[in-house]
Order: C-alpha cells, then structure tokens, then sequence
C-alpha cells in the first residue's frame, strides 16, 4: 500500500542559500539538509541526538538534527559543517583539528568542528575541563579525544 | 516515521484550539528533543502535532513574591545560565545543566521535559524538594498544580490532553541553605543516572531546622523521602555520625522501586539509592 505524504513548504537560509522546498512532515533535519539539499557533510549516526555527529547551528545555537523535524525549522537560519570554511580558506578550527590530529577517521569530525565552534565563540579560551563538559557530547570512536582537546586548545590560542 | 499533519499556531488560543479540535489523536511539541525521538521510533503515532515554537511570551523567568515564574517554553540551557536562577534557586541551575549535553539543552524546554515525566530526568528531583508548582492552561481556563501531583507513573503526568505547561513557579531557595545534586554515572558523563539525589538542609543552632531530599531513577517517578526527612528534623547534628546518617539513609531502600537496565540492576540501585542519600546528607547538614 502507497500513500501521499502529509507535506508541507520549508524555507531555510543554510550557509547563507536560501531553500524552499515541498517535504513530508516526517522528514528530520538531517535527512532534508543531507538529501533534500544535498550538503552531506552533516551525518547522522545514532539518530537519538546521543552522539553529536549531526551537529548543526541553528539560529546561533548548535542542535542535533537528526532529532529536529525540518518543518519546525522553517525559517530558520542554519550553518553546517560546509558553511565554516571561508571559500578556499579553512576555519582555524579546521586547521587546527588537521594539523594537531584532531581529524581522523572523519566520520565525527564534522561535528566535532560545529561545537568546538559554538564553543570558542561562547568561551574563546576555554580551559580542559571546560573543553571536556562541553564536548563530551560529541563521541568519536577512533578514541582520539586528545587530540580533539589539543586541537580546540591550539584554534583558541591561534585567535 | 508515520505521517502526521504539522501545525505551528502562532498565539496560546490559536494553539489551545487546535488541541481541543484533536485532544484525542495529537502530541504537543516544545523543544523536540524527545518527542521527534519517540516518533522516530515509531511509540508514539499522533496524526497531529501541534508545535509551540511560535508562541511568544512563554519565554520569561522574573521573580515575583518569592517566587521564579518560568515560562514553559524557556529552555534547558537558559535555565542553567539565568541569573535569576543561578541566584534564587542554585540547585535547580545546576540540575538543569546536567541534563544530556548542550546541543539538548539548546533546545529542551522546562514545559516539555516536565510532561515527559521520564523519571531518569535530572530535574524533577529539585523540583520536588523546592516545592514547585505548575500552571496548565487549557481552552477552559487555567489551574495550578503541586508538582508532586503532577507526576504520576514512568512517563505519565496528571495532565488533561488538552492542557499546555505554560509556567513553572519556585518558591525561592530558603537563605542559607546548603544544597547539593549528585548523580552517579557508572557509564558516561551525559548519561542518565544509575540513582541521583537532590538535598537541601540548614543547621540552626547545633540542630537540624530544614532537610529536604528526594531521588530521581530509582521509581516510577522521582520521589520524596519524607520518612527520612521527618526522623532528621530537630536531631542535634553532633549526634549526626557517619554511621547515624548511613543508618537512617537505609531508610529510602524501603521507598524506592527501581528497575533492571543498563544502569544497574535493581538490587543494585536500591543499595546506591542509601549510598547517595548519605553521601548527600553529609554535603547539606555539615
């Protein structure tokens, strides 16, 4: 059996785009930013807003997508991970997760660059343990956590 | 996820409503942060859901008459870092920011995580011991309800259908009091607890004048130790010994009625249920 979803029009502003489409209700945040739009930088991975992987900023506050549904966001303002970058020029933070080993297999990293971000605007230097509360939200499972932690220290210290 | 119609009403009446129009067959929505999880996973099936975002002027917290007045729809984080809060009623802060992580809290909102009702929460033990209470409105007026009526089985509120959290009152923390939250993660840091407790108390003259403590996880909702309380009210604290306090902390092991998880078997928890009681008390009545 086939039924027509329930839909409804969506206009975001993502990385400064503004988009409006026509989706299901059901469609989550995640799923509408990675296939409705097609910027598959943001991932999901536990899908119950556990693991940090789909971290998006969402007018001016990080969020987990993939427990957002896309119609709530409509007219929202959203920056993801393809928005950081600066044209060809990387973010500090994303040179700093590359060349102190922060980026590793990558799956989290796009993440992990959202809330080191979040993080270093609302405290732009922040201690260990203020980096520790504030990322453990974001797991990565090469285990690099220090690497992580070094590569926040070196972004805020590069400011 | 199964199909539902989608309304963002902009004004409380609007919203009221539309929950009249469909009490039976639709789920409010605050912040999201559960309720897109339990549609995602297919527990919850409303054809309507009926979303707060919109509404203004439930987003204040002022003090008035020695009361916090919170509006049901400020979230989580703002909680943790209001100074009103931080100032008033400190243990509430810092149970709030112990909810889940930044990304929720961003985002979770006061109205919403009370009508979830999940008892692993981190606030409702605070919110128990402050003697809160919450305004429900309806499209038939508004009442006011202790919060310990409010909460009435994993997951289950006292509230109508129809009805939206649209505040949440405090009775301003006692002067003077010491307070203390803890929570014991056996797993990760932005878990929830295997047992948590919430404790005020104050001395006053060498005596026990204010105790107050209530446990989160370890029951179908959180609960009150009010045997426990009663028997420390007015007990000289030189006799409140490491061993005197660990006896009448065994006292909540006869209240609490956990459950087998991940978190700990419920044997278990109910041991670590005196365990942090004492530990609690020795934090609020030194």
């Amino acid at each position: 059996m086939t039924t027509t979803p329930i839909k409804q029009s969506v206009t975001v502003n993502i990385n400064g785009t503004q988009y409006t489409k026509e989706i299901p209700t059901y469609r989550t945040l995640v799923d509408f930013i990675r296939y409705d739009i097609g910027l598959t930088g943001t991932k999901e991975a536990c899908s119950v807003g556990v693991c940090g992987a789909c971290t998006i900023e969402m007018d001016g506050k990080i969020t987990a997508s993939c427990i957002t549904l896309a119609v709530k966001a409509d007219g929202a303002t959203i920056t993801t991970i393809e928005g950081v970058a600066d044209g060809e020029n990387l973010h500090p933070i994303q040179e700093a997760f590359i060349n102190h080993g922060g980026f590793q297999c990558g799956a989290c990293t796009p993440g992990q660059i959202m809330a080191a971000k979040a993080l270093l605007e609302h405290n732009p230097h922040p201690n260990e343990s203020e980096i520790k509360e504030w990322m453990m939200g974001n797991l990565c499972r090469c285990t690099g956590y220090y690497q992580i932690i070094e590569s926040i220290q070196a972004a805020a210290e590069a400011k | 996820m199964h199909d539902f119609h989608f309304h963002a009403p902009s004004s409380l009446k609007e919203a009221l409503d539309l929950l009249s129009e469909h009490s039976d067959d639709s789920k409010i929505l605050a912040g999201g942060t559960s309720l897109t999880t339990l549609l995602k996973q297919s527990l919850i099936a409303p054809s309507h859901i009926i979303s707060l975002h919109r509404i203004p002027g439930l987003n204040s917290i002022d003090l008035t008459d020695g009361h916090l007045n919170i509006g049901g729809l400020v979230t989580q984080r703002e909680m943790e870092l209001s100074a009103l809060v931080q100032k008033h009623t400190p243990i509430l802060a810092e149970a709030y920011k112990r909810v889940a992580t930044v990304r929720v809290r961003n985002v979770a909102t006061v109205g919403g995580g009370i009508a979830q009702a999940d008892p692993a929460m981190d606030p409702p033990s605070s919110l128990l011991i402050l003697n809160a209470s919450i305004t429900a409105t309806s499209s038939n007026g508004s009442r006011t309800l202790p919060i310990h009526e409010v909460y009435t089985d994993y997951y289950e509120t006292s509230l109508e259908p129809e009805e939206i959290i649209t505040a949440l009152h405090i009775p301003v923390q006692p002067e003077g009091t010491n307070w203390t939250y803890i929570k014991y993660l056996p797993r990760t840091e932005d878990d929830y607890a295997t047992v948590s407790v919430a404790a005020i108390g104050k001395i006053t003259d060498g005596k026990v004048a204010d105790v107050r403590v209530a446990l989160g996880a370890v029951a179908p909702t959180a609960i009150r130790a009010n045997a426990l309380e009663e028997a420390l009210i007015g007990m000289q604290k030189s006799s409140l010994t490491h061993e005197k306090l660990k006896e009448i902390s065994q006292t909540v092991t006869a209240i609490v009625d956990p459950t087998d998880d991940p978190r700990g078997s419920a044997w278990y928890k109910r041991d670590m249920s005196a365990v942090f009681t004492r530990r609690a008390l020795e934090e609020v009545l030194k």
